[in-house]
This record gives C-alpha cells, structure tokens and sequence, in this order.
C-alpha cells in the first residue's frame, strides 16, 4: 500500500499517460525553477500537439525550447516568448498558435485553475488587444475583463525539497510559477534536488501541500543561467580591476 | 543637451520617497536603482517574487535560482521577501507598490502606452508590463521623447497596440518631464540646454506650456 507515498522512480513513470494534444502547465520563470528534466523527458517520449501554458519557452537548447524543433508544441500560452530562433521561425510561419497573457494574468489564472475558481475580472488588459473578445464589466467605475481559468492534464513543477507525501519545499525566485503550477494540474508532476522523509520539514514552512502533488521524483539539475550578471568584490573593485 | 540613460535614471530618482516599494521595469528604469538617494530606504519589488532585490552578486556569490524580472543574477536586500508569482501580482494589481517605472514605445495625450508590441516585427510578449500599468497609481515612464529620425514617440493616439488604456500620468524623456492630465501633455521641466521650443517640435501631441520651465536639476 502506497498511501500518501508520492515517490516514484524514472521519469517515465513520473510522465506516464501524457497522451498528444494535451494540455501542460509548466512551472518556472527564464530558466529559473523550470522542471528540466520532466521537460527532457516529454522530448524523449515524442507526445506531439501539446498546449504548453508557461511563463516563458525556454531558450533554443534548454527548457521548453527542446519540444520545439521535433514540433511536439501546438500552442503556447505565455507572457514572454521569443528568447529562441526557432520560436520565433514557428510563429512567423504559423506553426505555432501563441496566446500572450499578461503575467499576472497568466500566474491568476492557474490559481483560479486550482482553486475552483473558473473565471475572474481583472483590469490588466482592458483597452489593449488582450481584451478582445473578452465579456468586459464596470465595477466601482472602473472597467474590467473576464478572464478564464487554466486547468492542465498534467502540471510539471520544479521545487527544491519534498518529503515522501509531496509536501513541497521551493528555493529563492525558483519557487515564481510552480505553486500555481501544481495547484491546477489533474496529474501533478514534482521533480526536486532531494526528497526527505516525511516529519522533517516544518509544516509551518511548507510552501504546497502535497494534496496538490501526485508524483515526486528526485533528479539532478544543470540549472542553467540566463543573464549572468555580476559585480566586482571589494577587492577587485579596490585594485581597479 | 539631450539627457543620458543615466541621467534618465538620476532624475527618476528624485522622484523616491523613503519608505517606498517600487518596481523598476527593463532597461532605463534599471539604472534608477544607482541613484537611490543616500538619506532614504527604497525597496525594489521585481515580479518574478522577490521583494527586496540587491544589488548583482559577486562572481563567488552568484546563485541560479536567484534572478531578477530581467533574468539577471541578482541577491537579496536585508529584510527582503520570496513569493510566488501570484502573490507578487496581488502587490502589483492590488496598488501596493508605490512607483512604478517602465520603458514604452510610445505614449498619448490621454495617457495610453504602448510598450509590448511592434506588429510584423517585434513579438516577445508583455511580460508583466500590463498589469503594473493596470494595477499602479503612480506611474513614471521613461523613454526618448523621439526616434533617431525625428519622429515623435509623444502623440495625440498611440499607433501601437496598447499595453494600458489612461494610466499614465508622467513622462521622462532625454528632453523634458512631462505631465499628462485632461487630455494633453503639460510640459514641467526641460532638459539642460533643451529649447521648449525644441520640445515643441518633438511632441507630435498637443503640448501645454505654462510660464517659464524650469531646467531639471541633476
């Protein structure tokens, strides 16, 4: 008996019964928290006409921006894109459907996703291209638009720590989309550094409960770096250097 | 003179007030940052959920997964906050943050800003520029007042798709500060050695010049 054991093995068996067309919640923000290697795995399986909804497509070697040279992405739902050639390419072509979501649009929407919530009014995007097409209500004087919610048949989510039962633990700005994320899948999916066991992290200090979180695997992460910014120490900066 | 990036970014920061938490978007606004006067407190807001941004690492302290709105390796202020991305767009369209500074294309006499789009092309998205417009009282944006050919980025009507409708109430341009209110520009500060009438012939939208404008003090 599993019980609330969430553990599984290979990541094949973290992204079994993703099927084509599909649609997948992504967690991360760049290359920063993104679930790297359940992405990898997608690549490896071949699923092809899935509905990605992220912040961001990864770049053209890493991230989401692996699924785009075998064209396994029909649409995307972000509110960044274009860090990579071959998106760009895509969506010129019209290979790709994109759907540009505000951000905060884009984070309230997974959160209504997981919360039952089915649609929400908001005042991003009124007046802007954003809202065509969109019920639009006055309240208080003020115009908004309906946006609808994001449910996923799977939700990929990177967090730094996991005891047995899910619970999740995320580190620094790596935690962004991926509480979200894991609140509106059907079939969460966790990859993270390390997996605890359970009673060793501080229920006070759990960002998800594992009621959220379906599968949990363990793996090793490049973690790659987008804009590697810097300055100098203080002796560097003293020697002029 | 036309006015530097830096000094863009020098004058905006006289606009700080201690106490305030403000985001500062891509670019110029960046910069703002350097000039935080030294008698004051600031805390830098950046939408990818950290409340409290510092300044960019040393090469020993450089840590993945912590970034800024830009993707650059930044670290923590003393006193900072980490959330998730919905939390930090509650503080942004619940009007918590107290400035907002932000880049655009173009913007108009009734306050429209266009920042996100060049149809055909540039197509990479409005990142969270939509909601800080929609969600922030107070606004500066900070931009060049007219392309390298001339042509005025401060009209009568956006020629962009729009990232807000009537939000934005303040202008920085390498020319002059700029107020709109009631469906016109009004010029407040020029820069140094800039003519109001240079200004004039650069602001394609209706410009109210009132009295003497004052040259800006950097």
């Amino acid at each position: 008996m599993a019980g609330f054991d969430k553990v599984v093995s290979s990541y094949e068996e973290a992204m079994a019964g993703l099927t084509d067309d599909m649609t997948i919640i992504a967690g991360g923000f760049g290359l920063c928290g993104i679930p790297e290697n359940l992405i990898s795995e997608i690549k490896r399986k071949g699923t092809n006409g899935l509905t990605l909804v992220s912040n961001n497509c990864g770049v053209d070697d890493f991230g989401l921006g692996v699924l785009l040279p075998n064209r396994q992405i029909k649409k995307i739902v972000a509110s960044y894109v274009g860090e990579n050639a071959e998106f760009e390419r895509q969506m010129m072509a019209g290979e790709l459907e994109v759907e540009l979501t505000p951000q905060g649009t884009l984070a309230e929407k997974m959160r209504a996703g997981g919360a039952g919530i089915p649609a929400f009014f908001t005042a991003t995007g009124v007046g802007t291209p954003v809202a065509e097409g969109k019920e639009e209500r006055t309240f208080n004087g003020r115009d908004y638009i309906l946006e609808e919610a994001i449910i996923g048949d799977f939700a990929i989510v990177k967090a730094w720590k996991a005891d047995r039962y899910g619970n999740l633990v995320f580190r620094k700005t790596a935690r962004n989309f991926n509480p979200l994320a894991a609140t509106a899948g059907k079939i969460t999916v966790v990859e993270v550094e390390e997996i605890v066991e359970v009673g060793e992290l501080d229920p006070d200090h759990i960002h998800t409960p594992g009621i959220y979180v379906n599968r949990v695997i363990q793996g090793t992460f490049e973690k790659r770096i987008e804009q590697r910014t810097t300055r100098p120490t203080d002796q560097q900066e003293a020697k002029g250097e | 003179m036309a006015l530097s990036r830096e000094q863009i970014a020098q004058r905006v920061a006289q606009e700080l007030k201690d106490g305030y938490y403000v985001n500062l978007g891509i670019g110029i606004p960046t910069l703002v940052a350097n000039y935080v006067p030294k008698d004051i407190e600031v805390m830098l807001q950046s939408e990818n959920g950290l409340l409290g941004m510092g300044q960019f690492p040393t090469e020993d302290e450089i840590d993945a997964d912590l970034i800024n709105a830009g993707k650059q390796t930044v670290t923590m202020a003393n006193g900072a906050s980490i959330f998730d991305s919905a939390e930090s767009f509650a503080m942004i369209r619940g009007g918590h943050v107290d400035l907002t500074v932000l880049g655009a294309f173009e913007v108009d006499v009734n306050g429209n800003i266009a920042s996100y789009m060049i149809p055909g092309k540039l197509i990479k998205g409005m990142g969270g520029a939509m909601d800080l417009v929609a969600g922030a009282d107070n606004i500066i944006v900070t931009m060049t007042h007219a392309s390298k050919h001339g042509v005025s980025k401060l009209l009568s009507n956006c020629s962009l798709p729009l990232t807000g409708k009537g939000c934005i109430k303040k202008v920085l341009t390498d020319l002059a500060f700029i107020e709109i209110k009631e469906g016109k520009f009004h010029l407040l500060e020029r820069a140094p050695g800039v003519s109001v009438e240079e200004i004039i012939k650069l602001t394609e939208g209706e410009l109210v010049v009132t009295g003497d404008v004052p040259e800006m003090k950097l």
